[in-house]
């Protein structure tokens, strides 16, 4: 499923609203999400999961073609969690 | 830094981008997420574009250990959910956080 395909399938659902406004409203809650963990905040959706953002060290790095050592500077890097109630409900444990 | 943001963050979002009710937006962000959860439960992968792929993946069955006493413990086969974010996302979350 795309991003187009989830906008349709909310748009068949909600008939009283125009097409362009479930676009804005699924593309609000991505951007929200990105935006939080850009600020270095947590999105909690329980049931669902959890993104955060994770701090990776400075380290050397190796440039795999050449065997270059290179210095790779500490970053930030987005992380999800699945959520207890979606990994039983991927393993056969409807509720 | 260090808030944590929860649906009701997402509705409100939402209830401010959109001219609907809280409830409604309340009701849109969860028919979303269950949207989401539903294709994945059903073996999908889900991409959205300049944020990222959720995808299912298979493990297979291995003998764990009990890191505490040592003992072995079958693990059974199952499904797990990985979420790759997009190059945008990876940007914009790095470039935010950088002091």
């Amino acid at each position: 499923m795309i991003r187009s395909e989830l906008i349709q399938k909310i748009a068949d659902e909600n008939p009283h609203l125009y097409q362009r406004d479930v676009e804005r409203i699924v593309n609000t809650i991505f951007e929200e999400i990105t935006e939080a963990l850009a600020h270095g905040d947590r999105v909690e959706l329980r049931g669902f999961g959890a993104f955060s953002v994770k701090r990776r060290d400075a380290r050397i790095g190796r440039n795999p073609r050449t065997g270059e050592a290179v210095q790779v500077e500490e970053k930030h890097v987005p992380f999800f969690k699945c959520g207890k109630l979606l990994r039983e409900r991927l393993n056969g444990k409807e509720t | 830094m260090g808030k944590t943001l929860t649906r009701m963050d997402l509705s409100e979002a939402v209830f401010r981008e959109v001219g609907l009710s809280r409830n409604e937006s309340a009701e849109l962000v969860e028919s979303v997420l269950a949207h989401i959860s539903d294709a994945l439960v059903r073996g999908e992968q889900v991409k959205i574009s300049s944020f990222g792929t959720f995808s299912v993946r298979q493990k297979a069955a291995r003998v764990g250990r009990n890191p505490k006493t040592g003992e072995e413990v079958p693990i059974e086969p199952r499904r797990v959910l990985t979420f790759r974010p997009s190059h945008l996302m990876k940007d914009r979350v790095a470039a935010g956080n950088r002091r």
